[in-house]
């Protein structure tokens, strides 16, 4: 009796936990919900969790503005734990159940490739906010984040000139994303001049720890004669490791120079930055630009979070970005209809936070400056290289065989994947 | 004119030429001084090169400050340097100045800037008092390869007594030598000589670097210098690699020994073990924010301090588990993998909310930061430490269970449960303490985690694969076992990586263990006899 008891409990309770998904707000008919698709736990936790926060912040901002056509929105946050597969399930479940009318959300590539699907079926919007390797533009996503021209190329070149760099290792967690934007930079670096034997592929796995051999490898790699960077698109919390083994193996920024495209102040938030002085990386935005928008977005930050120390991050201006221009277009508009507001979008101009107005280009990029900065002891960046204005985002990379005759145009075109060559949509 | 007229004639000429050049060079440094105003690095650049040049005593104080961050430039496009205790002064005369805090900027530096830093203080600190500022200004030479340091160079080499310092400041010079058009045949040769006795990468790379226009004998002499540097690297690159199969092997001991003891004695498979060097890793960053709140400078025995705490917190949430779960599943294998599986996504879930899902900062004591130089071998401190760790508590543990009464009676326990409790050994008890130890052990090893990978409610996740792999190809129940397991898989990975990579590294050994449990079920060192249960 006792253990029938027990059990009943046990399944009720399970039950009534396993059905609830994180919703803040009151009623569900007078508000517009807003879907947030961000690991909170898990590998990525320690770059995405951020993002979770500045969303809030950002509709608790326009809810006291008075809300979107008249209606409170609401956060509806989920956890898909680092988890590829269960992003696509959590996509389903914001937008069939949930009725998002749009989501923000994802960090790695392998985690927007999984969820396109659903996005595609269900005719919902993603704004996926992070820096990723191009070769990719659909009608339901939204790329706030650099295509590799705004970032990965503009690093190279400042190396190459900058620091007369020889010799390349290009360093990379194992997914899509660090595959395809080395395979664009070593087609880019041998049109170049620069020799296979210059330059050094290595993957590893998500969370790998034991960085020994491949930083005593970097080492030797860097110590023929010939000036040697590292390029590192390792992502998530495996970043810690290395830069430690960097630190203790005495690899300094002015021997072998490390130019990251995954580690913003977010990332270097919890490790001791003095070995790291000098090493660089490659962004949009820092925390350290000096401009009116920036100083008042950071007192605000710091206000909501209620953290003097919290820092700012590439990503999360491209979700203030991201989240302005849909307000906008759902205002020019009259509705949240994502056919509606998908057309809207193109054209619409929202302030970034230095200084400068993004526009929102017909291939689902946006405009953005490139900065390159350099890590200080304190954790944050010390820009050492800008654009003079904004660059436009380029979906399909030219250095690419399979890629330079595409273009992504869904205004005219209405199509991501047009090739000029043959004058049809679909390479 | 008479001779008093003359000699008072060629005084005051000389007088003024000095006063002449003694005001050029002070030319020379002021204007390179006010280039630091430019706030660009171009200028910041050319300034360092004429400060250097310049012969100023100052020089070298400036080019520090400006290494340390401690160089401003104001409006008035004067040029400051601020002192450690920081005292403001004019860095033009070296006297004491007051400026506006608010009107001065600090001069930028970066990478480029960097290394004409350490080019320039290399050059002008060759013959300072302090032992280790020459030493550095040695190596910095031998990066920089300046031929303006040459007769610095000279000079330092003829008054050093340190013999350390006296080969890098010879090995400096002959990579000025090597590099510099000038230089005759023979002393080319000799620099060679001495990059090949030196050995190492650095030397290496200096010789694969030197432009091509040499003479025939250095030409032929590079080459046989690079070939014999390459073999010697060679070998040391197998002595390297097996370091660090070896620190990896310690890593996977500590992680698995405590499954050892736990699979071993009581047939427990258990899921949750990672989650107890979590908690270890835990207890450690709790004990260092303490430390770092009321007592920051307990900070380098902060992990002295974790150690036993570790151990028992650890051993105290496995006393409840046994207790609590496991002692109601014995004997049911299945059901015990998931009941434990359950309970580490309990305890994940619990550090997750107490502590939140991003990664904590533990930081290094001071003695663990770091590396050093062994022959051709980089050790670094922590991995050192790990080791030496790791091997202190294998000893300790064969000891308790070699000396101590508990030890007998989970030895018992471990070959015939039915016996030993025939023998009065009381089992339940014995369980109980078998688990505390085993678990308290992983909390042991999650303090030495903490030092080399990240602090998340997920670490566990990463070592509990790994631990059953150890114990199963070690041998169950098998001390020895574990530990020739662990170094072994520790050491095929480390020599597997760097021709396969670290996924398919990961995989191959993962299928040659699998090959290897279908010849032996038992492991390596299984345990005999006819009573031991299978």
């Amino acid at each position: 009796m006792k253990r029938l008891i027990l059990r009943t409990a046990m399944a009720a309770s399970v039950a009534a936990l396993a059905s609830l998904p994180l919703s803040l707000g009151a009623n569900a008919q007078d508000t517009i919900k807003v879907g947030i698709l961000h690991s909170l736990s898990g590998t990525m936790a320690i770059s995405e969790t951020t993002l979770k926060d500045v969303m809030l912040m950002l509709i608790e901002e326009q809810n006291k503005k008075g809300g979107l056509l008249g209606k409170k929105l609401e956060a509806v946050v989920v956890d898909p734990a680092s988890n590829w597969p269960l992003f696509a399930e959590k996509a389903r479940e914001l937008i069939s159940k949930e009725k998002v009318a749009s989501v923000f959300g994802c960090w790695t590539s392998v985690s927007r490739k999984s969820v396109l699907p659903v996005f595609k079926e269900l005719n919902s919007i993603l704004f996926y906010p992070v820096q990723y390797e191009g070769e990719e533009s659909e009608r339901n996503v939204f790329y706030t984040g650099a295509a590799p021209n705004q970032q990965a190329i503009p690093a190279v070149d400042y190396l190459m000139k900058e620091e007369q760099v020889k010799r390349w290792v290009l360093a990379g967690t194992d997914y899509v994303y660090p595959r395809t934007t080395n395979k664009i930079l070593e087609a880019y670096l041998k049109a170049k001049g620069v020799k296979s034997e210059d330059i050094m592929i290595n993957y590893t796995p998500f969370g790998h720890s034991d960085w020994q051999t491949i930083v005593a490898d970097i080492k030797k790699f860097g110590s023929a004669g010939k000036k040697t960077a590292v390029v590192s698109t390792i992502n998530g919390d495996a970043n810690v490791p290395f830069y430690k083994e960097l630190g203790n193996q005495g690899i300094a920024a002015k021997d072998i120079p490390v130019v990251a495209f995954s580690v913003g102040e977010e990332e270097l938030a919890g490790v001791d930055t003095k070995p790291l002085v000098g090493h660089l990386a490659a962004w949009n935005y820092f925390q350290s630009i000096k401009d009116a928008q920036n100083d008042a977005f950071i007192a605000k930050w710091k206000a909501f979070t209620k953290n003097s120390k919290r820092v700012s991050n590439d990503p999360m201006e491209a979700h203030v970005i991201g989240f302005n221009m849909w307000v906008k277009a759902v205002e020019k508009v009259k509705s949240t209809d994502p056919d509606k507001v998908i057309d809207a979008l193109p054209g619409i101009e929202a302030a970034n936070l230095t200084g400068g107005i993004s526009k929102m280009l017909p291939n689902h990029h946006i405009t953005k400056p490139v900065f390159i900065g350099e890590i200080k002891g304190d954790g944050q960046f010390d820009v050492v290289w800008k654009t003079d204005g904004l660059v436009p985002g380029d979906a399909w990379s030219k250095e690419l065989e399979g890629s330079k005759d595409l273009v992504a145009d869904w205004v005219d075109k209405k199509c991501g994947n047009f090739n000029t060559k043959t004058n049809k949509c679909g390479s | 004119m008479r001779v008093s007229e003359r000699c008072a004639a060629v005084v005051l000429w000389l007088a003024l030429l000095l006063a002449g050049s003694l005001g050029a060079q002070a030319d020379g440094w002021e204007s390179a001084l006010t280039k630091f105003a430019g706030d660009s690095y171009n200028d910041t650049d050319a300034a360092i090169a004429g400060i250097a040049a310049s012969g100023n005593p100052l020089a070298a104080g400036v080019i520090e400050a400006l290494q340390e961050g401690r160089l401003y430039f104001g409006d008035d496009k004067r040029i400051y340097t601020r002192d450690k205790a920081g005292k403001l002064s004019d860095a033009a005369t070296g006297q004491p100045a007051e400026a506006a805090a608010t009107s001065l900027k600090p001069v930028r530096i970066n990478n480029r800037i960097r290394r004409s830093i350490e080019a320039a203080l290399g050059g002008l600190t060759l013959l300072s008092p302090d032992p280790a500022r020459r030493l550095e200004a040695a190596q910095a030479v031998f990066k920089s390869k300046d031929v303006k340091a040459l007769a610095a160079l000279e000079q330092a080499i003829g008054k050093e007594t340190d013999a350390g310092i006296k080969r890098a400041l010879e090995e400096a010079r002959a990579a000025v030598l090597l590099y510099s058009a000038n230089a005759t045949e023979g002393a080319k040769l000799e620099a060679v000589g001495q990059m090949r006795r030196r050995g190492d990468q650095d030397a290496r790379g200096l010789l694969a670097a030197l432009p091509a226009d040499q003479p025939e004998t250095v030409q032929r002499a590079v080459a046989d210098a690079m070939v014999a540097i390459d073999n010697r690297l060679a070998a040391w690159g197998v002595v390297q690699n097996l370091w660090y199969g070896l620190s990896l092997g310690s890593v996977l001991l500590l992680a698995a020994i405590g499954l050892a003891i736990t699979f071993g004695v009581m047939g427990v498979i258990n899921m949750a073990h990672g989650e107890m060097v979590m908690l270890g890793a835990y207890t450690t960053f709790l004990v260092q924010e303490l430390i770092r709140g009321s007592a920051p400078w307990l900070f380098d025995y902060s992990l002295a301090i974790a150690i036993p705490l570790a151990f028992l917190v650890a051993a105290l949430v496995g006393i409840a588990i046994e207790r609590g779960v496991i002692r109601f599943l014995y004997g049911r294998p299945l059901e015990t993998l998931l009941a434990t599986w359950g309970i580490s996504l309990i305890l994940q879930q619990a550090v997750r909310t107490s502590f939140g899902p991003t990664n904590r900062e533990v930081g290094a004591p001071h003695f663990m930061a770091g590396a050093f130089e062994l022959g051709g071998l980089t050790i670094t401190w922590n991995r050192l430490w790990i080791i030496v760790f790791a091997g202190i508590i294998f000893v300790l543990l064969l000891a308790a269970l070699r000396f101590t009464t508990l030890g007998l009676h989970m030895r018992a326990v471990t070959q015939n449960r039915r016996m030993s409790s025939a023998m009065a050994i009381p089992t339940g008890r014995i369980d109980a303490l078998t688990f505390a130890l085993g678990s308290g052990i992983a909390g042991l090893a999650g303090v030495a985690l903490s030092q080399i990978d990240n602090v998340s409610p997920n670490l566990g996740q990463g070592y509990i694969i790994d631990s059953f792999l150890v114990v199963v190809f070690g041998g169950v129940g098998n001390l020895w076992g574990t530990l020739v397991g662990a170094l072994s898989l520790g050491v095929a990975n480390k020599f597997l990586e760097p021709y396969a990579g670290a996924v398919l590294g990961k995989i191959l050994l993962l299928v040659i263990v699998i090959l290897f449990i279908q010849k032996r079920p038992r492991g390596l060192f299984a345990l005999k006899g006819r009573a031991v249960e299978a």
